[in-house]
C-alpha cells in the first residue's frame, strides 16, 4: 500500500466511523423509540424512499443542476467583470462596493417571491436569484486578490515596460486565482441551494419542487432523501472546485510541499 | 552595448525637501559602477528614476545620449527580492521581459532555454520558484534581467539578502559569468567588499540631500579571483574608501 493511499485513509477513517456512528443512533432512536415515520423516518426509510423514487428525483436533480450550472457561469462571468471594473477604476469602486455589500444583506427568501413576480415560473428567476447569490463573493475575493499584489512586483512589471493588461495578466490574475477558488467553492453550495430555494417558491420542475410536493404529503423520508441527495451534489460540486483549482494552479502542490 | 549618462538631476517627492540633488554619473560601455552609501540615502530612488518609474524634478537621463527620462522599458532592474512569480516555473519567469516585448511563448522559451547554462541554473528550467535555493533564485533574476535588456542594468543590493557563504559563491559566479558579457552596469550595495571585488569604479553616495561625494577607481584587471580580497591592495582600496564614507551619527 502507498504512503498516500495509507494517509488517505487514516484521513478518512475518522469521518467515516462518526458518520456511522451517527446513523446507528439515529435508527436505534427510531427502532426503539417506535417513532411515526412521518415525524422521523430511520435510515432504513430513507433508503428504502431513495431506491422507490432515485428515477423521477434524478430527473428533478438534472433541472436543479441545469440552473446551478447556468447561473453559476453568469454569476462568476458577472462577478469577474465586476472586480475587474472596480480594480480599475477606484471612483467606480467607491460607488458600487457599499451597494454591492447592501445587497447581501437582503435574505434570498425574500427575493426569490419577487422575482417569480417578475418573471415567471420558467428557469429565468431562479437563474437570477443564483447570479444574485454567486456574484458577491467572487467579486470581494477578485477585488481582494487584484489590489493585493506586490508593489514592488508591479514596479518591476512597469520598469520593463508592461502595460496595464500585460500586469493584469502576468500578475494581477495569477496572483488571485487561490482567493477565486476559495470563493468559488461557497458560490458552488450557495447556489444549488438557491436552486432548490427558488424551486419551493415556484415552478414544475427541480428538486426544490418535487421537496415540496413530498412535504405536503407527509412524506418525511422522501424528505430526508432528497435533502441527502443535495447535500452530495453540493459535495461532488465542491469537490470538482478543488480538481479544477489543482488542474489550474499546480504551483500550489509544489509549494506546499516546498514548505513542509 | 551602450553608455549611460546622468545629467544634473535633482529629485523631490511631492515637492518636499530634496532627496537627491546635483546628480551626475556616466557609466561606459561594459563598465561596472557601484553606487556606495548609507541605506535609505536615496541609492533607491535615483534607480527608480533611471528606471523610468519615477520623474525628476531637474536633469536627464541618457543611453548613448539618447533622452530616456521618464521612460520605462529601456533600463532593465533588478532588486534584492528576486520578485520571481510563485505561480511561474523558472523558465517562465524569466521569459517574462519577452513576452512583455510581445515575443511569442515558444520563441521566448527557446531563447530562455539557451542561456541557462551560461547563467549557471540549466536543469532547472521547468521547477518553481520555491523549489530553488536563495543563490539560483538570484541567477535567475539576473538572466530575467539580461534578457529584458542586455546593454545596461541596475542592480539594486542584488545578492544582500544572501547569507555570506552564498553571497562569495555569487561573487564567483557574477565575476565568472560578466566576463563574457559586457552590460553596462550600476551596483547598489552598502558592502564595501563587494563594491571593490566587482566594480571598476566605485561612486559615494552621501549627504542630505545625496549628492555624489568621491569617486574611487578600481584599476585592478578583469577577470579577478575571489582571492582578490585577501590581497593588500584590496585592504588599501578599503581604507581609502571607510575614510571617505561619511557615516551618519549612529
Amino acid at each position: 500500500m502507498s504512503a498516500r493511499l495509507r494517509s488517505t485513509i487514516s484521513k478518512a477513517a475518522f469521518p467515516v466511523a462518526a458518520l456511522v456512528l451517527l446513523f446507528a443512533a439515529w435508527q436505534l432512536i427510531c427502532t426503539v423509540g417506535n417513532i411515526p415515520k412521518y415525524m422521523l423516518p430511520s435510515p432504513a426509510d430513507v433508503f428504502a424512499a431513495f431506491k422507490a423514487d432515485w428515477r423521477l428525483m434524478l430527473s428533478h436533480a438534472k433541472v436543479t443542476l441545469l440552473e446551478t450550472f447556468i447561473g453559476l457561469f453568469f454569476g462568476i462571468l458577472i462577478g469577474f467583470l465586476m472586480a475587474v471594473v472596480m480594480d480599475r477604476f477606484s471612483v467606480i469602486r467607491k460607488m458600487i462596493y457599499p451597494l454591492v455589500v447592501i445587497s447581501q444583506t437582503i435574505p434570498t427568501v425574500a427575493i426569490a417571491p419577487l422575482l417569480v413576480i417578475w418573471m415567471g415560473y420558467q428557469m429565468l428567476p431562479k437563474i437570477v436569484l443564483i447570479i444574485l447569490v454567486v456574484f458577491f463573493p467572487i467579486t470581494i475575493s477578485l477585488l481582494e486578490g487584484f489590489s493585493s499584489v506586490d508593489a514592488d512586483t508591479v514596479n518591476l512589471m512597469r520598469s520593463m515596460g508592461a502595460s496595464r493588461m500585460q500586469i493584469f495578466r502576468y500578475v494581477k490574475l495569477p496572483n488571485s486565482l487561490g482567493q477565486f477558488f476559495s470563493s468559488l467553492k461557497i458560490s458552488v453550495s450557495y447556489a444549488v441551494v438557491s436552486a432548490v430555494v427558488s424551486e419551493w417558491i415556484g415552478g414544475t420542475e427541480g428538486l426544490g419542487c418535487y421537496m415540496t410536493r413530498v412535504r405536503k404529503s407527509f412524506s418525511s423520508d422522501k424528505m430526508f432523501a432528497v435533502i441527502i441527495l443535495i447535500s452530495v451534489l453540493s459535495l461532488i460540486l465542491i469537490w470538482l472546485t478543488t480538481v479544477l483549482q489543482h488542474a489550474c494552479m499546480p504551483w500550489e502542490k509544489v509549494n506546499s510541499e516546498q514548505k513542509r | 552595448m551602450a553608455t549611460l549618462e546622468v545629467r544634473d538631476l535633482t529629485f523631490a517627492y511631492n515637492n518636499t525637501r530634496n532627496i537627491l540633488e546635483n546628480i551626475n554619473l556616466t557609466v561606459n560601455d561594459g563598465e561596472l559602477v557601484c553606487l556606495l552609501g548609507v541605506s535609505g540615502g536615496g541609492k533607491t530612488t535615483l534607480f527608480n528614476i533611471i528606471a523610468g518609474l519615477l520623474k525628476p524634478q531637474q536633469g536627464r537621463v541618457l543611453i548613448d545620449g539618447e533622452d530616456i527620462t521618464g521612460q520605462t522599458g529601456r533600463v532593465s532592474y533588478m532588486l534584492q527580492k528576486d520578485m520571481l512569480l510563485p505561480y511561474r516555473t523558472v523558465e517562465d519567469n524569466i521569459a517574462l521581459p519577452l513576452l512583455i516585448k510581445g515575443m511569442n511563448k515558444k520563441e521566448a522559451r527557446k531563447i530562455v532555454r539557451g542561456n541557462t547554462e551560461r547563467f549557471g541554473i540549466a536543469g532547472r528550467e521547468k521547477k518553481y520558484p520555491a523549489q530553488l535555493s536563495g543563490g539560483m533564485r538570484q541567477r535567475a533574476a539576473l538572466l530575467r534581467t539580461y534578457l529584458f535588456s542586455a546593454d545596461v542594468a541596475l542592480l539594486d543590493e542584488p545578492f544582500s539578502a544572501l547569507d555570506t557563504i552564498t553571497k562569495s559563491a555569487m561573487h564567483r559566479w557574477y565575476l565568472d559569468v560578466m566576463e563574457n558579457i559586457k552590460m553596462s552596469t550600476v551596483f547598489i550595495t552598502h558592502d564595501v567588499d563587494e563594491a571593490i571585488l566587482l566594480s571598476d569604479r566605485i561612486l559615494l553616495l552621501g549627504g542630505r540631500p545625496a549628492t555624489l561625494t568621491d569617486e574611487i577607481v578600481i584599476d585592478e584587471p578583469k577577470p579577478r579571483s575571489s582571492d582578490f580580497v585577501l590581497t593588500d591592495r584590496f585592504l588599501q582600496y578599503k581604507r581609502r574608501i571607510i575614510s571617505k564614507i561619511q557615516a551618519p551619527e549612529a
